[in-house]
Protein backbone atom coordinates (compact mmCIF):
# COMPACT_ATOMS: atom_id res chain seq x y z
CA UNK A 1 0.00 0.00 0.00
CA UNK A 2 1.10 3.77 -1.25
CA UNK A 3 0.53 5.84 1.60
CA UNK A 4 -0.68 9.39 0.05
CA UNK A 5 2.21 12.35 0.98
CA UNK A 6 1.76 14.52 3.52
CA UNK A 7 3.15 17.68 4.36
CA UNK A 8 3.30 19.69 7.98
CA UNK A 9 2.11 22.65 5.47
CA UNK A 10 -0.84 20.80 4.96
CA UNK A 11 -4.17 22.14 6.82
CA UNK A 12 -6.52 19.62 8.86
CA UNK A 13 -10.13 20.14 7.48
CA UNK A 14 -12.60 22.22 8.77
CA UNK A 15 -15.20 20.79 10.90
CA UNK A 16 -18.47 22.26 12.40
CA UNK A 17 -19.93 21.79 15.43
CA UNK A 18 -23.08 21.07 16.96
CA UNK A 19 -23.88 20.60 20.47
CA UNK A 20 -26.34 19.34 22.32
CA UNK A 21 -27.35 21.51 25.36
CA UNK A 22 -29.08 19.29 27.21
CA UNK A 23 -31.41 16.06 26.77
CA UNK A 24 -34.57 17.18 25.16
CA UNK A 25 -33.30 20.00 22.82
CA UNK A 26 -31.87 19.72 19.60
CA UNK A 27 -28.08 20.12 18.82
CA UNK A 28 -26.99 23.81 17.91
CA UNK A 29 -24.59 24.86 15.61
CA UNK A 30 -22.01 26.64 18.34
CA UNK A 31 -18.86 26.68 15.76
CA UNK A 32 -15.88 24.92 13.74
CA UNK A 33 -12.37 23.78 14.48
CA UNK A 34 -9.34 22.06 12.37
CA UNK A 35 -9.03 18.48 13.52
CA UNK A 36 -7.40 15.62 11.29
CA UNK A 37 -10.39 12.91 11.44
CA UNK A 38 -13.76 12.98 12.78
CA UNK A 39 -12.37 11.27 16.27
CA UNK A 40 -9.85 13.62 16.80
CA UNK A 41 -12.80 16.69 16.05
CA UNK A 42 -14.99 14.89 18.25
CA UNK A 43 -12.41 15.44 21.04
CA UNK A 44 -11.19 18.60 20.27
CA UNK A 45 -14.87 19.82 20.42
CA UNK A 46 -15.15 18.75 23.83
CA UNK A 47 -12.21 20.66 25.09
CA UNK A 48 -13.19 23.61 23.13
CA UNK A 49 -17.05 24.27 22.97
CA UNK A 50 -17.68 22.26 26.36
CA UNK A 51 -15.46 23.44 29.06
CA UNK A 52 -18.27 24.45 31.53
CA UNK A 53 -20.94 22.00 30.60
CA UNK A 54 -22.22 23.17 27.53
CA UNK A 55 -23.46 19.77 26.46
CA UNK A 56 -24.54 16.71 26.99
CA UNK A 57 -23.70 15.41 23.24
CA UNK A 58 -21.20 16.50 20.40
CA UNK A 59 -21.51 16.09 16.54
CA UNK A 60 -19.20 16.74 14.35
CA UNK A 61 -19.45 17.25 10.53
CA UNK A 62 -17.38 18.23 7.80
CA UNK A 63 -18.14 21.78 6.76
CA UNK A 64 -17.26 20.76 2.80
CA UNK A 65 -19.81 18.48 3.69
CA UNK A 66 -22.63 20.79 4.18
CA UNK A 67 -24.73 22.07 1.58
CA UNK A 68 -26.26 25.35 2.05
CA UNK A 69 -29.41 27.77 0.70
CA UNK A 70 -27.70 30.66 -1.48
CA UNK A 71 -27.37 34.15 0.46
CA UNK A 72 -28.02 35.48 -2.91
CA UNK A 73 -31.25 33.96 -3.57
CA UNK A 74 -32.57 34.84 0.17
CA UNK A 75 -35.52 37.23 -1.10
CA UNK A 76 -37.03 34.48 -3.96
CA UNK A 77 -36.29 31.06 -1.53
CA UNK A 78 -37.93 33.31 1.87
CA UNK A 79 -40.08 36.44 1.29
CA UNK A 80 -42.91 34.86 -0.75
CA UNK A 81 -43.52 33.56 3.13
CA UNK A 82 -43.78 37.05 4.17
CA UNK A 83 -47.56 37.79 2.19
CA UNK A 84 -48.89 34.44 3.31
CA UNK A 85 -50.47 35.40 6.79
CA UNK A 86 -53.03 32.75 6.29
CA UNK A 87 -50.68 30.29 7.32
CA UNK A 88 -50.49 31.39 10.88
CA UNK A 89 -53.49 30.60 13.39
CA UNK A 90 -53.77 34.44 14.49
CA UNK A 91 -54.90 34.88 10.92
CA UNK A 92 -58.70 33.72 11.75
CA UNK A 93 -60.43 35.57 13.80
CA UNK A 94 -63.14 33.47 15.92
CA UNK A 95 -65.89 34.09 18.34
CA UNK A 96 -64.84 35.20 21.57
CA UNK A 97 -66.50 32.12 23.87
CA UNK A 98 -63.93 30.20 21.28
CA UNK A 99 -60.56 32.04 22.84
CA UNK A 100 -58.49 29.28 23.59
CA UNK A 101 -58.90 27.11 20.08
CA UNK B 1 -9.16 41.37 24.40
CA UNK B 2 -6.80 43.63 22.10
CA UNK B 3 -8.18 45.36 19.16
CA UNK B 4 -5.23 47.60 19.47
CA UNK B 5 -4.46 46.11 16.03
CA UNK B 6 -6.93 48.14 14.17
CA UNK B 7 -5.00 51.48 15.57
CA UNK B 8 -1.89 50.32 14.22
CA UNK B 9 -2.57 49.95 10.94
CA UNK B 10 -1.87 52.84 8.34
CA UNK B 11 -5.11 55.13 7.43
CA UNK B 12 -6.83 52.45 4.53
CA UNK B 13 -8.03 54.20 1.82
CA UNK B 14 -11.27 52.59 0.19
CA UNK B 15 -10.86 50.78 -3.05
CA UNK B 16 -11.64 52.18 -6.51
CA UNK B 17 -15.55 51.18 -6.72
CA UNK B 18 -15.03 49.09 -10.44
CA UNK B 19 -18.78 48.31 -11.94
CA UNK B 20 -22.45 50.03 -11.42
CA UNK B 21 -22.89 46.49 -9.77
CA UNK B 22 -20.37 47.23 -7.08
CA UNK B 23 -21.57 50.93 -6.08
CA UNK B 24 -25.55 48.89 -5.85
CA UNK B 25 -24.16 46.40 -3.70
CA UNK B 26 -21.92 48.81 -1.75
CA UNK B 27 -25.14 51.02 -1.28
CA UNK B 28 -27.21 48.22 0.09
CA UNK B 29 -24.66 47.15 2.60
CA UNK B 30 -23.95 50.50 4.11
CA UNK B 31 -28.12 50.58 4.78
CA UNK B 32 -27.70 46.95 5.98
CA UNK B 33 -25.08 48.22 8.43
CA UNK B 34 -27.08 51.49 9.23
CA UNK B 35 -30.43 49.55 10.01
CA UNK B 36 -28.43 47.44 12.40
CA UNK B 37 -28.24 44.58 10.12
CA UNK B 38 -25.70 41.90 11.11
CA UNK B 39 -23.80 40.66 8.18
CA UNK B 40 -23.40 36.95 8.08
CA UNK B 41 -19.45 35.43 6.26
CA UNK B 42 -21.56 34.54 3.27
CA UNK B 43 -23.58 38.41 2.39
CA UNK B 44 -21.71 40.55 -0.11
CA UNK B 45 -19.15 43.20 1.88
CA UNK B 46 -16.84 45.83 1.06
CA UNK B 47 -13.02 44.33 0.28
CA UNK B 48 -12.04 47.18 2.91
CA UNK B 49 -14.65 45.69 5.50
CA UNK B 50 -13.33 42.22 5.04
CA UNK B 51 -9.72 42.96 5.33
CA UNK B 52 -10.41 45.06 8.24
CA UNK B 53 -12.30 42.35 10.01
CA UNK B 54 -9.94 39.58 8.79
CA UNK B 55 -6.76 42.13 10.23
CA UNK B 56 -8.91 42.92 13.55
CA UNK B 57 -10.01 39.56 14.59
CA UNK B 58 -7.09 37.48 13.83
CA UNK B 59 -4.59 39.28 15.60
CA UNK B 60 -7.36 39.72 18.57
CA UNK B 61 -6.36 35.96 18.10
CA UNK B 62 -3.12 36.27 18.30
CA UNK B 63 -3.31 37.93 21.45
CA UNK B 64 -5.51 35.11 23.46
CA UNK B 65 -2.79 32.80 21.94
CA UNK B 66 -0.01 34.87 22.95
CA UNK B 67 -1.36 35.65 26.57
CA UNK B 68 -1.35 32.27 27.71
CA UNK B 69 2.54 33.32 27.91
CA UNK B 70 2.71 35.43 30.44
CA UNK B 71 0.47 33.14 33.30
CA UNK B 72 1.88 29.56 31.46
CA UNK B 73 5.30 31.16 33.56
CA UNK B 74 3.14 30.59 36.87
CA UNK B 75 1.31 27.63 36.47
CA UNK B 76 3.72 25.52 38.00
CA UNK B 77 4.78 27.90 40.85
CA UNK B 78 0.83 28.97 42.28
CA UNK B 79 1.20 28.82 45.75
CA UNK B 80 -1.87 26.56 46.42
CA UNK B 81 -3.58 23.84 44.34
CA UNK B 82 -6.41 25.48 44.28
CA UNK B 83 -4.74 28.51 42.29
CA UNK B 84 -3.18 25.73 40.26
CA UNK B 85 -6.44 24.66 39.34
CA UNK B 86 -8.04 27.79 38.95
CA UNK B 87 -5.04 29.05 36.38
CA UNK B 88 -4.60 25.93 34.53
CA UNK B 89 -9.00 26.54 33.40
CA UNK B 90 -7.90 30.70 32.65
CA UNK B 91 -5.21 29.92 30.79
CA UNK B 92 -7.40 26.60 28.59
CA UNK B 93 -9.61 29.24 28.30
CA UNK B 94 -7.09 31.59 26.71
CA UNK B 95 -6.63 28.34 24.27
CA UNK B 96 -10.52 28.30 23.42
CA UNK B 97 -10.95 32.48 23.45
CA UNK B 98 -7.86 31.96 20.03
CA UNK B 99 -9.49 29.14 18.63
CA UNK B 100 -12.81 30.95 18.15
CA UNK B 101 -10.92 33.68 16.99
CA UNK B 102 -9.42 32.20 14.13
CA UNK B 103 -12.35 30.31 13.45
CA UNK B 104 -14.10 33.39 13.13
CA UNK B 105 -11.69 34.62 10.85
CA UNK B 106 -11.54 32.18 9.39
CA UNK B 107 -15.07 32.61 7.63
CA UNK B 108 -13.71 35.71 6.23
CA UNK B 109 -11.53 33.56 3.75
CA UNK B 110 -8.18 33.66 5.41
CA UNK B 111 -6.58 30.25 6.62
CA UNK B 112 -5.20 29.53 9.77
CA UNK B 113 -2.00 28.59 8.03
CA UNK B 114 -2.01 31.80 6.99
CA UNK B 115 -2.90 33.55 10.30
CA UNK B 116 -0.12 31.36 12.01
CA UNK B 117 2.55 32.58 9.43
CA UNK B 118 1.86 35.92 9.71
CA UNK B 119 2.18 35.37 13.68
CA UNK B 120 5.58 33.54 13.18
CA UNK B 121 6.70 35.83 11.04
CA UNK B 122 6.36 38.51 12.77
CA UNK B 123 4.21 40.77 10.49
CA UNK B 124 1.22 40.39 12.57
CA UNK B 125 0.96 41.94 16.02
CA UNK B 126 -0.77 41.24 19.21
CA UNK B 127 -1.59 43.04 22.09
CA UNK B 128 1.11 44.96 23.87
CA UNK B 129 0.43 43.90 27.21
CA UNK B 130 1.84 40.27 26.99
CA UNK B 131 5.43 41.91 26.50
CA UNK B 132 6.24 42.17 30.15
CA UNK B 133 6.98 39.84 32.13
CA UNK B 134 5.14 38.01 35.22
CA UNK B 135 7.68 38.65 37.90
CA UNK B 136 5.33 37.89 41.27
CA UNK B 137 2.86 35.64 42.13
CA UNK B 138 0.56 39.10 42.45
CA UNK B 139 0.78 39.66 39.10
CA UNK B 140 -1.09 36.52 38.37
CA UNK B 141 -3.70 38.46 40.19
CA UNK B 142 -3.38 41.77 39.05
CA UNK B 143 -3.11 40.56 35.51
CA UNK B 144 -6.86 38.93 36.16
CA UNK B 145 -8.41 42.62 37.30
CA UNK B 146 -7.08 44.83 35.42
CA UNK B 147 -5.88 42.98 32.28
CA UNK B 148 -8.91 40.71 32.23
CA UNK B 149 -10.94 43.92 33.37
CA UNK B 150 -9.69 46.04 30.30
CA UNK B 151 -10.12 43.37 27.79
CA UNK B 152 -13.71 42.99 29.13
CA UNK B 153 -14.53 46.77 28.97
CA UNK B 154 -13.10 46.22 25.14
CA UNK B 155 -14.53 43.26 24.19
CA UNK B 156 -18.26 44.06 25.95
CA UNK B 157 -19.09 46.47 23.09
CA UNK B 158 -17.70 43.98 20.54
CA UNK B 159 -20.51 41.18 21.24
CA UNK B 160 -23.01 43.88 18.90
CA UNK B 161 -20.10 43.69 16.04
CA UNK B 162 -21.99 43.98 12.81
CA UNK B 163 -19.91 41.10 11.81
CA UNK B 164 -21.86 38.12 12.99
CA UNK B 165 -19.65 35.50 13.35
CA UNK B 166 -17.25 37.93 15.32
CA UNK B 167 -20.04 38.92 17.24
CA UNK B 168 -21.12 35.00 18.31
CA UNK B 169 -17.82 34.36 19.09
CA UNK B 170 -17.22 37.16 21.49
CA UNK B 171 -20.48 36.39 23.38
CA UNK B 172 -19.01 33.31 24.75
CA UNK B 173 -15.71 34.50 25.29
CA UNK B 174 -17.10 37.56 27.40
CA UNK B 175 -19.39 34.99 29.34
CA UNK B 176 -16.09 33.33 30.08
CA UNK B 177 -13.96 36.39 30.42
CA UNK B 178 -16.26 37.32 33.94
CA UNK B 179 -14.24 34.49 35.61
CA UNK B 180 -10.92 35.23 35.10
CA UNK B 181 -11.05 38.88 36.20
CA UNK B 182 -13.24 37.91 39.48
CA UNK B 183 -10.61 35.46 39.96
CA UNK B 184 -8.16 37.50 40.12
CA UNK B 185 -9.42 39.88 41.97
CA UNK B 186 -10.24 37.41 44.25
CA UNK B 187 -6.83 36.04 44.79
CA UNK B 188 -5.63 39.52 45.54
CA UNK B 189 -8.41 40.25 47.99
CA UNK B 190 -7.04 37.29 49.97
CA UNK B 191 -3.69 38.57 50.26
CA UNK B 192 -4.69 41.92 50.80
CA UNK B 193 -7.55 41.11 53.78
CA UNK B 194 -5.48 37.86 55.16
CA UNK B 195 -1.91 38.04 54.04
CA UNK B 196 1.52 39.47 55.31
CA UNK B 197 3.03 43.17 55.16
CA UNK B 198 5.48 41.44 52.69
CA UNK B 199 2.02 39.99 50.68
CA UNK B 200 0.78 43.17 50.38
CA UNK B 201 3.54 45.09 49.20
CA UNK B 202 3.86 42.66 46.43
CA UNK B 203 0.42 43.41 45.50
CA UNK B 204 1.00 47.06 45.51
CA UNK B 205 3.93 46.62 43.20
CA UNK B 206 2.70 44.63 40.59
CA UNK B 207 -0.49 46.99 40.69
CA UNK B 208 2.57 49.62 40.00
CA UNK B 209 4.09 47.96 37.29
CA UNK B 210 0.48 46.89 35.08
CA UNK B 211 -1.26 50.09 35.41
CA UNK B 212 -0.16 51.97 32.74
CA UNK B 213 0.50 49.12 30.54
CA UNK B 214 -3.30 48.31 31.29
CA UNK B 215 -4.48 52.01 30.20
CA UNK B 216 -2.64 51.38 27.02
CA UNK B 217 -4.04 48.39 26.00
CA UNK B 218 -7.23 50.31 25.38
CA UNK B 219 -4.87 51.65 22.01
CA UNK B 220 -3.72 55.23 20.96
CA UNK B 221 -5.66 58.28 21.68
CA UNK B 222 -8.80 58.79 19.88
CA UNK B 223 -6.84 61.96 17.67
CA UNK B 224 -4.41 59.18 16.56
CA UNK B 225 -6.63 56.23 15.68
CA UNK B 226 -6.71 56.45 11.71
CA UNK B 227 -9.17 53.99 11.42
CA UNK B 228 -11.61 54.23 14.36
CA UNK B 229 -14.13 56.39 12.08
CA UNK B 230 -14.66 54.43 9.48
CA UNK B 231 -14.81 51.07 11.83
CA UNK B 232 -17.12 52.97 14.18
CA UNK B 233 -19.55 53.65 11.03
CA UNK B 234 -19.38 50.27 10.02
CA UNK B 235 -20.15 48.98 13.33
CA UNK B 236 -17.45 47.09 13.89
CA UNK B 237 -16.23 49.42 16.86
CA UNK B 238 -18.70 50.75 19.26
CA UNK B 239 -17.10 52.66 21.57
CA UNK B 240 -13.70 54.96 20.69
CA UNK B 241 -10.57 54.17 22.61
CA UNK B 242 -10.47 57.10 24.81
CA UNK B 243 -14.35 56.37 26.13
CA UNK B 244 -13.83 52.96 26.85
CA UNK B 245 -10.22 53.57 28.68
CA UNK B 246 -12.46 56.87 30.52
CA UNK B 247 -14.73 53.96 31.51
CA UNK B 248 -11.76 51.67 32.42
CA UNK B 249 -10.07 54.36 34.78
CA UNK B 250 -13.38 55.00 36.64
CA UNK B 251 -14.38 51.70 37.30
CA UNK B 252 -10.54 50.59 38.62
CA UNK B 253 -10.72 53.50 41.23
CA UNK B 254 -13.08 51.95 42.88
CA UNK B 255 -11.84 48.78 42.88
CA UNK B 256 -8.84 49.88 44.06
CA UNK B 257 -10.20 51.70 46.99
CA UNK B 258 -12.21 47.92 48.14
CA UNK B 259 -8.87 46.02 47.79
CA UNK B 260 -6.92 48.59 49.73
CA UNK B 261 -4.11 49.66 46.94
CA UNK B 262 -3.52 52.59 45.40
CA UNK B 263 -3.41 53.51 41.78
CA UNK B 264 0.40 55.15 40.50
CA UNK B 265 -1.01 57.79 39.21
CA UNK B 266 -0.50 61.66 41.59
CA UNK B 267 -2.58 63.30 39.32
CA UNK B 268 -5.86 61.19 39.09
CA UNK B 269 -8.65 62.52 40.93
CA UNK B 270 -12.62 63.12 40.89
CA UNK B 271 -13.94 65.81 38.29
CA UNK B 272 -17.27 66.72 39.45
CA UNK B 273 -17.68 69.05 36.13
CA UNK B 274 -16.90 66.00 33.94
CA UNK B 275 -18.48 63.17 36.55
CA UNK B 276 -15.28 61.60 35.72
CA UNK B 277 -11.81 60.76 36.67
CA UNK B 278 -9.39 62.89 35.26
CA UNK B 279 -5.79 61.02 35.02
CA UNK B 280 -2.46 61.32 34.10
CA UNK B 281 -0.53 61.53 30.75
CA UNK B 282 -0.13 58.00 29.37
CA UNK B 283 3.58 57.26 28.08
CA UNK B 284 2.88 56.73 24.52
CA UNK B 285 6.45 56.38 23.59
CA UNK B 286 6.67 53.21 25.40
CA UNK B 287 3.95 52.03 23.96
CA UNK B 288 4.66 52.30 20.45
CA UNK B 289 8.57 51.06 21.50
CA UNK B 290 6.73 47.63 22.76
CA UNK B 291 4.58 47.63 19.86
CA UNK B 292 7.60 48.16 17.55
CA UNK B 293 9.06 45.10 18.75
CA UNK B 294 11.22 46.84 21.64
CA UNK B 295 9.68 45.84 24.61
CA UNK B 296 10.64 43.51 27.47
CA UNK B 297 9.25 40.25 26.46
CA UNK B 298 8.63 40.37 22.51
CA UNK B 299 11.82 38.29 21.31
CA UNK B 300 10.95 35.60 24.20
CA UNK B 301 6.95 35.98 23.28
CA UNK B 302 7.23 35.08 19.43
CA UNK B 303 10.45 32.42 20.15
CA UNK B 304 7.91 30.39 22.77
CA UNK B 305 5.04 30.53 19.85
CA UNK B 306 7.13 29.48 17.01
CA UNK B 307 8.71 26.93 18.89
CA UNK B 308 5.53 25.64 20.16
CA UNK B 309 4.34 25.54 16.79
CA UNK B 310 7.58 23.65 15.37
CA UNK B 311 7.37 20.95 18.12
CA UNK B 312 4.44 20.53 17.31
CA UNK B 313 5.02 19.52 13.93
CA UNK B 314 5.11 15.75 14.44
CA UNK B 315 1.64 15.76 16.18
CA UNK B 316 0.35 17.10 13.71
CA UNK B 317 1.68 15.36 10.64
CA UNK B 318 1.01 11.95 12.57
CA UNK B 319 -2.49 12.59 13.33
CA UNK B 320 -2.48 13.49 9.58
CA UNK B 321 -1.49 10.40 8.40
CA UNK B 322 -3.28 8.11 10.99
CA UNK B 323 -6.30 9.57 9.16
CA UNK B 324 -5.11 8.91 5.69
CA UNK B 325 -4.57 5.78 6.95
CA UNK B 326 -7.99 5.03 8.49
CA UNK B 327 -10.08 6.58 5.29
CA UNK B 328 -7.52 3.84 2.86
CA UNK B 329 -8.61 0.74 5.28
CA UNK B 330 -12.40 1.86 5.52
CA UNK B 331 -12.35 2.22 1.77
CA UNK B 332 -10.22 -1.45 1.11
CA UNK B 333 -13.00 -2.79 3.68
Amino acid sequence: MTMPSTSTQAEWPLWEVFVRPKAGLDHKHCGSLHAADAALAVQLARDVYTRRQEGVSVWVVRSSDITASDPGDKAMYFDPMADKVYRHPTFYELPAALDHM
Amino acid sequence: MYTQAMDLAPKDERAALRSVEDAQLETRFEARIAQGDFIEAKDWMPEHYRKTLVRQISQHAHSEIVGMLPEGNWLTRAPTLKRKTIALAKVQDEAGHGLYLYAAAETLGTSRDQMFEALHSGRAKYSSIFNYPTLSWADMGVIGWLVDGAAIMNQVPLTRCSYAPYARAMVRICREESFHQRQGFESLLVMMKDGTAAQQAMVQESVNRWWWPSLMMFGPPDADSPNTAQSMRWGIKRLSNDELRQKFVDACVDQAGVLGVSLPDPELKWNEARGQHDFGAIDWAEFWRVVGGHGPCNTERLAARVAAWDDGAWVREAATVHAQKQALLEQAA
